[in-house]
């Protein structure tokens, strides 16, 4: 029984991590309807940025507040040369640029600061919490603890912006209708522009968990894999839901590989999160939190 | 346009201006006839650039000082062309059909530099008569010449190698008798590459009484906490590591996190270079790994591509520090294997003229690096010993265990350690039955008249 809840504890610390990058998508999504494909380039980007400052000489804080304003330019840069000429076009077309756009940042991030692999240390010890052990003779880590507390955090203020700020609510009807938010004056270039870059600080957070806990390499884009049954479960537009898919998706995954895995060859964590996503999704089109869409056809 | 200008100049001034272009034609044709074309078909960018690009520097960089220090292989410039393939499978295709042509010979052979362009180009490289070097990777049973024979899994294959493992975690155990009722894991990357080492860890668990259990890791394997989870509840004696990309410092660490000791840990080549252990910081020190070429400078081929290329600001790596990395000597050894095949091929089939891709894969056939001829390479000590034969196209199977020390890998083995000799019988054995099973399969008549030795 111990280890079947070391294995829970292990999977809801891991899908937190999803969370955090699948928040990312949520944002986007929230303020412009579109799938940001680009959102694992932008986390593999902001985490090799912190490290290329380091290499420079730059101490981890001011490298992490470089890097902030580099994401800040992306975003207005991506507003302004990407998604500005496309106000007013289908979400498909939107959603087609990001494409596009992941391929660029992609390119650029290694074209800026190379094609090598990076540690990066931000001085949280990944080892098992001894004091946890000695009582429960459980491994949880002390990096895995930290990252749902940033996590928590992180969340909280996201949704504070987003409920409690005017630009939060700007956002939430940019999202509605684009059409609609600039007949009654809110200015779409402007929250768009606010929105990707704070999806940009978003990929930052994530890319220095993610960065810490494997290294800083290319691999670093496919999170956005993880976080893909994440969104289906809780909701594209939903940051509840981002936490809540991220839970279901962590616990269950580790669960079926370790408990379903030796029976079937092993190896199913890759594909159990999506099967399960696929099932909820014949139950509930629309996610856990997600908002129900009617359309007249 | 030359007919106008003919019209212009009268037909004595035209005639002299044809043969003018005709002697310089020939005068090009015979500057490349000079030349011995290599494709560099590698990856710079995508997921698997850290390796790509150190193996295809170390793989220019050597044809450079080849050039520079001797002129080339008896006179004959190496000449090549890059050609990015992203690890991509149709894209290494697509690469090898430009490249194949290339030169006055066409390509000499082919590096594809991964286990699925290579299975892509079997049948292709056969039917065009290059050869298809899989230095380290792709299919263990290419070793039986008589099967495939423009295909090479030169030096070492992943079944001798995973059987060398078990060789040196007997010797670590104070003997080979001493792995009976050990428990050794097999941790692999999820896909044809990671399997591969399955059939042969089998059969020895039997042979020597050990108790293996296989775990996969599914692709990229950026996330591996049920794996380690198992392997804690398992509590193995050995944990052998065959992963690629992400998955090798990824599991270090989770490693470190579920308590395991890192040297207990053992990896294949394609987790033991630098890229593999930096990214985990201090979780990988006193991991192991095997390999098939040494780190370091120290050797004399790597002196002279410092002097000869990099002294002269002609090297192919922008970060000079990644000379005499893991992956930058390994293209240094796919190179002086290329280099000296088209040695043996030219001293076979006339010196200083260029040779074609058959005559390639007769010098592949005809290798004979031993001590002595690795000494006067500088590369003694570097890469084992290899001796090959038309029907052995491995012709070494040998490697060296190293260990990370927190900065940098120190070899363990001064001496190149190679499966026991029943083992390499038994290594060999499935290699036929299967290469058998292939030619019956794709309706092949196995060559006659070759054999294990020339």
């Amino acid at each position: 029984m111990q280890f079947f809840f070391e294995v829970l504890i292990g999977g809801l610390l891991a899908g937190i991590m999803y969370s955090l990058v699948a928040l990312g998508f949520v944002l986007i999504y929230k303020a412009s309807g579109v799938f940001n494909f680009a959102q694992g380039a932008m986390v593999f980007f902001a985490a090799l940025t912190v490290v290329g400052f380091m290499e420079q000489g730059a101490p981890l804080p001011l490298a992490i507040g470089l890097c902030l304003i580099v994401m800040i330019l992306l975003g207005v840069a991506t507003e302004r040369i990407v998604l500005r000429p496309l106000v007013n076009q289908p979400q498909i077309t939107l959603f087609m640029a990001t494409i596009g756009l992941a391929f660029f940042v992609e390119g650029l991030a290694q074209g800026l600061w190379g094609a090598q692999v990076h540690a990066l240390d931000i001085g949280i010890p990944d080892t098992p919490i001894e004091s946890l052990m000695d009582k429960t003779g459980m491994l949880i880590s002390q990096f895995d603890l930290i990252a749902a507390l940033i996590c928590a955090v992180l969340v909280t203020l996201l949704a504070v912006f987003f409920n409690k700020t005017r630009i939060g609510r700007a956002l939430r009807a940019v999202a509605d209708d684009h059409q609609a938010a600039l007949a009654v004056g809110i200015p779409l270039k402007q929250i768009w522009a606010i929105v990707w870059a704070v999806a940009g600080f978003v990929a930052l957070v994530a890319g220095l968990l993610w960065g810490a806990r494997n290294g800083v390499q290319f691999a670093l884009t496919f999170v956005a894999l993880k976080a893909l049954p994440v969104l289906i479960l809780g909701g594209f537009e939903s940051i509840a839901g981002a936490i809540v898919g991220g839970l279901i998706v962590g616990s269950s995954e580790k669960l079926a590989e370790v408990f379903l895995g030796p029976y079937v060859g092993g190896g199913i964590e890759g594909w159990f999160a999506y099967v399960v996503a696929l099932l909820f999704l014949l139950v509930r089109p629309q996610g856990l939190f997600g908002e129900k869409i009617i359309e007249r056809v | 346009m030359l007919s106008s200008t003919a019209r212009r100049l009268g037909r004595p001034a035209a005639a002299l201006l044809g043969a003018a272009v005709i002697a310089l034609g020939s005068g090009l044709a015979h500057g490349q006839a000079k030349e011995q074309f290599i494709p560099a078909n590698f990856y710079w960018v995508g997921p698997y650039a850290s390796g790509g690009s150190g193996i295809a520097g170390g793989f220019i960089d050597y044809f450079k000082m080849v050039n520079a220090r001797d002129g080339g292989v008896n006179g004959v410039k190496i000449t090549w062309e890059k050609c990015e393939t992203e690890y991509n499978n149709a894209r290494g295709v697509e690469c090898y059909e430009r490249s194949k042509n290339k030169g006055p010979t066409g390509a000499s052979l082919i590096h594809p530099l991964s286990t699925g362009i290579t299975y892509s180009l079997i049948d292709k490289g056969t039917a065009d008569k290059i050869p298809i070097v899989s230095l380290g990777y792709g299919r263990a049973d290419a070793t039986i010449g008589s099967v495939f024979p423009y295909v090479f899994p030169l030096m070492t294959t992943y079944w001798s190698q995973a059987a060398a493992m078990v060789n040196f975690l007997g010797q670590r155990e104070g003997g080979l008798a001493k792995l009976k009722g050990k428990k050794i894991v097999l941790l692999y990357h999820e896909s044809a590459y990671g399997k591969e080492p399955i059939p042969v860890l089998t059969d020895l668990s039997k042979k020597y009484g050990y108790q293996l259990t296989t775990i996969a890791v599914p692709h990229p394997g950026n996330e591996q906490q049920s794996q380690w989870l198992q392997i804690r509840q398992i509590r193995p004696d050995w944990v052998i590591l065959w992963g690629w990309g992400v998955m090798n410092p990824t599991a270090l660490k989770a490693a470190q996190k579920t308590g395991f000791p890192r040297n207990k840990i053992l990896g294949v080549w394609w987790s033991g270079a630098e890229e593999d252990v930096i990214p985990a910081g201090s979780a990988a020190k006193g991991y192991m790994a095997a390999g098939f070429n040494a780190p370091g400078t120290s050797y004399p081929a790597i002196q002279d591509i410092l002097k000869y290329v990099y002294a002269k600001g002609d090297g192919e790596m922008e970060d000079k520090s990644r000379v005499g990395s893991i992956y930058y000597n390994r293209g240094v050894v796919l190179a002086a294997v290329s280099v000296e095949a088209i040695k043996v091929a030219q001293e076979h089939f006339g010196k200083g003229k260029p040779v074609t891709g058959e005559q390639v894969a007769w010098g592949l056939e005809h290798l004979n690096l031993d001590e002595k001829r690795l000494k006067q390479l500088g590369l003694s000590g570097f890469m084992p010993p290899t001796t090959t034969a038309c029907n052995n196209h491995e012709g070494s199977g040998l490697v060296k265990f190293q260990q990370w020390d927190g900065t940098k890998w120190k070899i363990l083995t001064a001496n190149w350690v190679a499966p026991t000799p029943e083992d390499q019988k038994l290594v060999r054995s499935k290699m036929e039955a299967s290469a058998a099973k292939y030619a019956k399969d794709k309706g092949i008549t196995p060559r006659a008249n070759c054999t294990d030795e020339n």
